[in-house]
């Protein structure tokens, strides 16, 4: 395959076999090692196949091997003549990240660190097959997807600034609960409110380095040594479900001839197929926003039992990983509504952006980074260059290097928590085997993937922060 | 004969099952899928799950098949221990699996250590030289 160098952070795939567009990759040669060494760049050129793609295929800096789309994929579509693919979305549909600030500073919660990270461990459910703390019936999960974080705060978690403070202020409207298969359901039921297992996991951190004080500030971050709290998950079993079940009723429908992967089943975005998924997909979408806000309630609980107050613990920002969604962007020099697929990506939206809430839309959108286990994560801040570069997105994390396979032969969960406590982290997990799998080790660096997208432009750095307690699920 | 291994896969997991018929082989791909959680050699059998399903292809229907032990783990907290009396059938272009799930219910004796989200088509492969594979790679 035919790869050209742009020059040192981009890359790109010219148009080549039944590639409608050609795709581009922002990526340091470092990185590039990596990726050119699995599928990922077989993927992204797949990506560009599809009918309808606009402008280019786009890859973040932290991309790897996916199934049909590579993780850390971006791609556009014509509302008329394009195409919506759960493989484009993934299936853990809106996985994302949560962060809130607090008051608190390294030296206020030193002493009692242990006990926080205790008390978060048994507030908040975690590990597979672990359900939630509450039964829901089945109206009253359809209200949590139809409604999304709005639910849980109007239920008690959290407040409406919380919602503000999220990604589509914490509720897709498109969602269609009545879409969602039964076995979706099922699913869902005892899962809302729970972290889940895999790469998901929850971290008392504190700021490290400002990169840039007056932006810092705008998101609530005023020095380092102050504590946040970052929560990554995402829909759980539902949206898993989701992804298996319209890629099954896709395949069903139009059948598998000519896909070079059949993970890239795709329905057009107008069909009653493609319809009916991007409504299931949303619905999957809430109950993942209001997953998160439910955790941050429990969090917040928890500080106020222990510290006495979870006064100034707001939310920064909650943002998602894996969403399709509906956004306007300039192609060829006019503005269009396209349906644009972030799989593994963060959407990165510069300043006076109307999806940005007031408080940030001067500066931009906060963009949050989660590095790997037990290694720093990142602030950086949306920009205007991004939406012309990549539709307004970014990096997600840290990205897979080696396979947990091998992460299981090099790397022994005990000894991983010795290691991080000698570095002053805390560790609770549900699993040894989790935790081995999840070694920093089997993952890239993050501190590369960021520079790549300050360098490059698609994200702009505000802080980095460590962890100093980490719960995994 | 192995009845499965693991590769690797950057970021998920991979296997290959193998067994002297095609059902063979899909119940050891059912054990492989399990093994990714739970250590199914050591759940007692007290519990029965009958299992039938329909699909467009022979992938799909594996697809279909493996996703019944997420579905089973997650709505009714059923470890499986074993996969018996699977008999797959091709009838007017369609094809029709019908097994039972033999298991027990989780409790504290049982250790859970890993996740499967979902089943995929990534790098799938049925074949039949000799004796039958399948190879799966599931989101974990």
């Amino acid at each position: 395959m035919e790869l050209k160098k742009i020059n040192d952070y981009t890359w790109e795939i010219p148009k080549q076999e039944g590639m409608r567009v050609s795709t581009v990759i922002y990526i340091s040669s470092k990185l590039l090692e990596s990726v050119k060494r699995d599928l990922t760049l077989r993927q992204a050129k797949n990506v560009a196949c599809l009918k309808g793609i606009q402008k280019r295929a786009y890859i973040m800096p932290d991309a790897h091997q996916g199934y049909g789309f590579p993780i850390g994929g971006v791609a556009a579509f014509d509302l008329d003549e394009g195409i919506i693919s759960p493989g484009g979305v993934g299936y853990d549909i809106n996985c994302g990240v949560r962060l809130l600030r607090t008051d608190y500073t390294e030296k206020d919660i030193y002493s009692r660190r242990k006990q926080l990270l205790a008390e978060i461990f048994k507030e908040v459910p975690a590990g597979v097959g672990k359900g939630g703390t509450i039964r829901l019936s089945r109206n009253v999960l359809e209200e949590v997807c139809l409604k999304g974080a709005a639910w849980a705060v109007e239920n008690g978690y959290g407040t409406k600034e919380d919602l503000l403070r999220t990604e589509e202020n914490g509720r897709m409207k498109a969602a269609d609960p009545s879409y969602l298969s039964q076995r979706a359901m099922e699913r869902g039921t005892p899962q809302l409110g729970t972290l889940g297992a895999g790469n998901h996991f929850l971290e008392i951190q504190k700021v490290s380095k400002i990169f840039d004080r007056d932006i810092a500030k705008v998101f609530g971050i005023d020095s380092e040594d102050q504590i946040l709290i970052m929560i990554h998950c995402g829909s759980r079993g539902l949206g898993h479900q989701v992804a298996s079940d319209y890629i099954r009723l896709m395949e069903n429908k139009f059948g598998t001839r000519g896909l070079p992967d059949r993970e890239l089943i795709n329905a057009p975005i107008r069909s009653p197929l493609g319809q009916q998924y991007y409504k299931s997909m949303s619905s999957a979408v809430n109950f993942a926003f209001a997953n998160r806000q439910m955790i941050a309630h429990y969090v917040r609980n928890v500080f106020a039992k222990i510290m006495g107050s979870s006064k100034g613990m707001e939310q920064v920002y909650d943002v998602c990983h894996n969403v399709a969604k509906f956004e306007r962007h300039r192609i060829n020099e006019e503005i269009k509504e396209v349906c644009i697929h972030r799989k593994g990506a963060t959407r990165s939206f510069g300043p006076g952006r109307e999806e940005i809430p007031d408080v940030y839309r001067s500066v931009g959108q906060p963009v949050i980074i989660p590095g790997s286990m037990g290694t720093a994560s990142y602030i950086l801040v949306g920009t205007s260059e991004a939406e012309k570069l990549s539709f307004g997105s970014t990096a997600h994390g840290a990205g897979r290097l080696m396979s947990r396979h091998e992460a299981l032969r090099r790397f022994r969960g005990e000894k991983i928590k010795q290691d991080l406590e000698r570095k002053g982290i805390e560790l609770k997990s549900t699993s040894w085997k989790g935790v081995a799998e999840e070694a920093s080790g089997a993952y890239k660096d993050v501190d590369e993937v960021v520079k790549v997208s300050d360098a490059v432009g698609i994200g702009k750095l505000v802080a980095r922060v460590i962890p100093i307690g980490v719960m995994k699920g | 004969m192995k009845r499965y291994m693991f590769l690797h896969h950057t970021a998920d997991a991979k296997f290959q099952a193998f067994g002297a018929t095609l059902e063979e082989a899909f119940a050891n791909g059912v054990l492989a899928t399990a093994f990714l959680m739970w250590d199914w050699k050591n759940v007692e059998k007290k519990i029965e799950y009958p299992v039938e399903i329909e699909a467009r292809d022979l992938k799909q229907l594996l697809v279909n098949f493996l996703e019944e032990v997420i579905y089973l783990l997650e709505t009714k907290m059923f470890l499986l221990g074993s996969a018996e009396k699977i008999r797959i059938e091709k009838k007017k272009g369609r094809f029709f699996l019908k097994a039972l799930f033999r298991g027990d219910e989780y409790s504290d004796k049982y250790k859970i250590y890993g996740n499967v989200k979902a089943i995929t088509y990534n790098e799938m492969e049925i074949t039949n030289k000799d004796f039958f594979m399948i190879q799966v790679v599931v989101d974990v």
